[in-house]
């Protein structure tokens, strides 16, 4: 009897989210398909709704997500390998991982503070690229900090004694066996946190992401706009109109979104072949 | 197999090497060919032309944006920070142009001043706020200032609960009020204009800086009432049913006025008529593009702002707006920080006295 109530209640624990967000995703798709067309994607924003389009606010994403994954992976990446395989264990190390957990819970405005004085005004790096992706990198270090520490330490120990024990020094040990092991559970964590990133618009609009813009970046100082902040705009307007558009941005974003997840997939398929 | 992902690993460092390397120095480039043509605009790079503030006036801004760009090809980009946060960083010198919903406060002109930012400021079209209660709602025909105010104050917090409290012939059903947030322009002008002083109201209200979520609010629940800009009830004029205001002053129309454009040039909509500006950076005036800009947003005004939802100034108010841009006057002509209850034309007819007779620069506060 207590069995099928648990078995029932988990199954309601399945059902429901599923249902919820696939009537979310129906929705949203009935309402935005009608705009969906390639002079969407490929025009610029306008007062006019049936003319509008999210050009630059779909490169300025794409950009400043590889411009964050550009900082934050390689910084991450070497930090995670710190901690785990040169640190020494004790106090300090102690307070820098709770520090760690707890960044990774920040709401991200914060971050989005923390970036306007910091980067936009103390660095003077004003509204640009580059301080939008500076933000966005402090907002999914700690996340793939901790995924990479996470797949650190999945790599057996008996292979780096092996590796030590046949006269390989530290950093040849770290190279040839931590990092090509860890690395699919490295990046996976990666493209999810990048995939939180191109979604993140709070911090964006404290940094100054533009609202509305009519050029492409062409530079890392240049002013930008992203898929979210002009999903925002639209969906704040009055007109009915604008808000077929704010659907179709949205199923633009997360087709986007479905995109870097499912590399994340396949690259760590790809890699967990086995070698050798 | 394991040595190219060794390999690409290192790449990706290089790669970001590279990024850091750029980054750091394209931002001296312009600073260089700044000063080599003598220029110390703190709004160099890239000459874009920045424009942000009220969240209000975000469509307008952008309306002119586009239809600028078409006619002279320039970088203009528009951010919506909120009329405070606008000034805020108007007065820190990173803005060329600042939307307001609401005149700029006396501490912000100072803060202004103690950068050296000068400004010039212009109003660009009418916005009537509109109280609105759901269709559903047989029994307010109209409402006082009074009785908005006593359904508003600070004072009303958990004890102004039922319709029946603020005119007895109402329901004794519960009030459930909708209104702008507290960090908006919109907030501000109602508090002052409703309840007497600004920023002050109570805080049981359900709010929201989405002004698309108030309408959804008022719309579905009979015993709503909401406040909000007139485009948002001019869109959605079936689900909502506007409130009459009526603020006992024979002069602005007697008895109850509803918004609308004639109500509001007429200058009956009192007091919850309100202009809206930009300010300019004097400093920024200087370059020829803000200049053309700012010379095609006041001549374009009327036309955009009718597109966008707002109620365009009279012919006459928006050639006095012309001619004092034209003469080049700095400073505000609201010296008190607020615009409630001033009649813009009369406004603007007092400062063009006041520079005839040679009284001095400064324009009397409306009062």
């Amino acid at each position: 009897m207590g069995e099928i109530v648990f078995r029932g209640l988990c199954l309601a624990a399945v059902v429901l989210p599923v249902v919820s967000l696939l009537a979310l995703l129906a929705a949203v798709a009935a309402e935005g398909i009608g705009r969906l067309d390639a002079d969407f994607v490929m025009r610029f924003p306008s007062r006019i709704a049936s003319a509008a389009g999210i050009l630059p606010a779909l490169v300025g994403s794409v950009v400043l997500v590889l411009l964050t994954m550009l900082i934050a992976v390689p910084v991450s990446v070497g930090s995670a390998l710190y901690l785990e395989e040169y640190g020494k264990r004790g106090r300090f190390a102690g307070v820098i991982e709770v520090n760690i957990t707890n960044l990774a819970g920040v709401p991200s405005v914060i971050y989005g503070l923390l970036g306007l004085e910091i980067f936009v005004r103390f660095l003077s790096l004003r509204q640009s690229l580059i301080a939008g992706a500076l933000t966005l990198s402090l907002l999914v270090m700690p996340v793939i900090i901790t995924a990479s520490r996470e797949s650190i330490r999945m790599v057996p120990q008996a292979l780096r004694e092996a590796a030590l024990g046949m006269g390989a020094t530290r950093w040849s040990m770290v190279r040839s066996v931590v990092l090509p092991m860890a690395a699919p559970g490295m990046i996976t964590g990666s493209i999810l946190a990048l995939s939180r990133a191109f979604g993140e618009s709070a911090p964006l609009i404290i940094v100054g992401a533009a609202t509305f813009i009519t050029f492409l970046p062409d530079g890392v100082m240049s002013s930008y706009s992203t898929l979210p902040i002009q999903i925002f705009n639209w969906v704040s307007r009055p007109q009915e109109a604008f808000q077929a558009n704010a659907a179709a941005g949205i199923v633009v974003l997360l087709a986007a979104v479905l995109c870097l997840n499912a590399v994340a997939v396949l690259v760590r398929h790809r890699l967990q072949r086995p070698r050798i | 197999m394991m040595k190219q992902s060794t390999r690409a690993f290192v790449g990706g460092l290089a790669v970001l090497l590279t990024v850091a390397c750029s980054g750091r120095g394209e931002p001296a480039a312009p600073a260089q060919s700044g000063s080599g043509s003598g220029s110390a605009a703190p709004v160099a790079a890239g000459a874009e032309i920045r424009m942000d503030g009220s969240s209000t006036l975000l469509p307008l801004g952008e309306a002119v944006a586009e239809e600028f760009q078409k006619q002279r090809p320039s970088r203009v980009t528009v951010r919506a920070s909120g009329t405070g946060g606008g000034f805020q960083k108007f007065c820190n010198g990173e803005l060329d142009i600042a939307g307001a919903s609401r005149p700029i406060r006396p501490a912000e002109s100072k803060a202004c001043a103690d950068k050296g930012v000068g400004f010039v400021e212009i109003a660009v079209a009418y916005d009537a706020l509109s109280v609105v209660v759901n269709p559903q709602n047989s029994w307010v025909d109209f409402m006082t200032v009074d009785e908005l105010k006593r359904m508003w104050e600070p004072d009303a917090q958990k004890r102004v609960t039922k319709w029946s409290q603020v005119r007895s012939s109402w329901p004794d059903e519960e009030i459930r009020l909708f209104g702008a947030g507290v960090d908006s322009g919109t907030y501000d002008y109602f508090t002052k204009a409703i309840v007497g002083s600004e920023h002050a109201s109570r805080g049981d209200y359900t709010s929201s800086e989405d002004d698309n979520v108030l309408v959804q609010g008022v719309s579905t629940d009979k015993l709503a009432l909401g406040f909000f800009g007139y485009s948002y009830f001019a869109e959605s004029a079936g689900k909502l049913r506007v409130v009459p205001i009526d603020d006992g002053v024979a002069a602005n129309g007697p008895g109850p006025v509803s918004p609308s454009p004639a109500t509001v040039l007429a200058g009956t909509y009192q007091p919850l008529a309100r202009p809206l500006f930009v300010y300019v950076s004097v400093a920024s005036l200087g370059r020829a593009e803000v200049k053309e800009l700012v010379a095609f947003y006041v001549s374009n005004a009327a036309r955009l702002s009718r597109e966008v939802g707002f109620i365009p100034l009279a012919v006459s108010t928006s050639a006095a707006v012309q001619r004092r841009f034209a003469a080049g006057k700095k400073g505000t002509l609201f010296a008190d920080g607020s615009a409630v209850g001033a009649k813009l034309d009369e406004v603007l007819k007092l400062a063009e006295v006041a520079v005839a007779d040679g009284s001095g620069s400064g324009a009397p506060a409306p009062k």
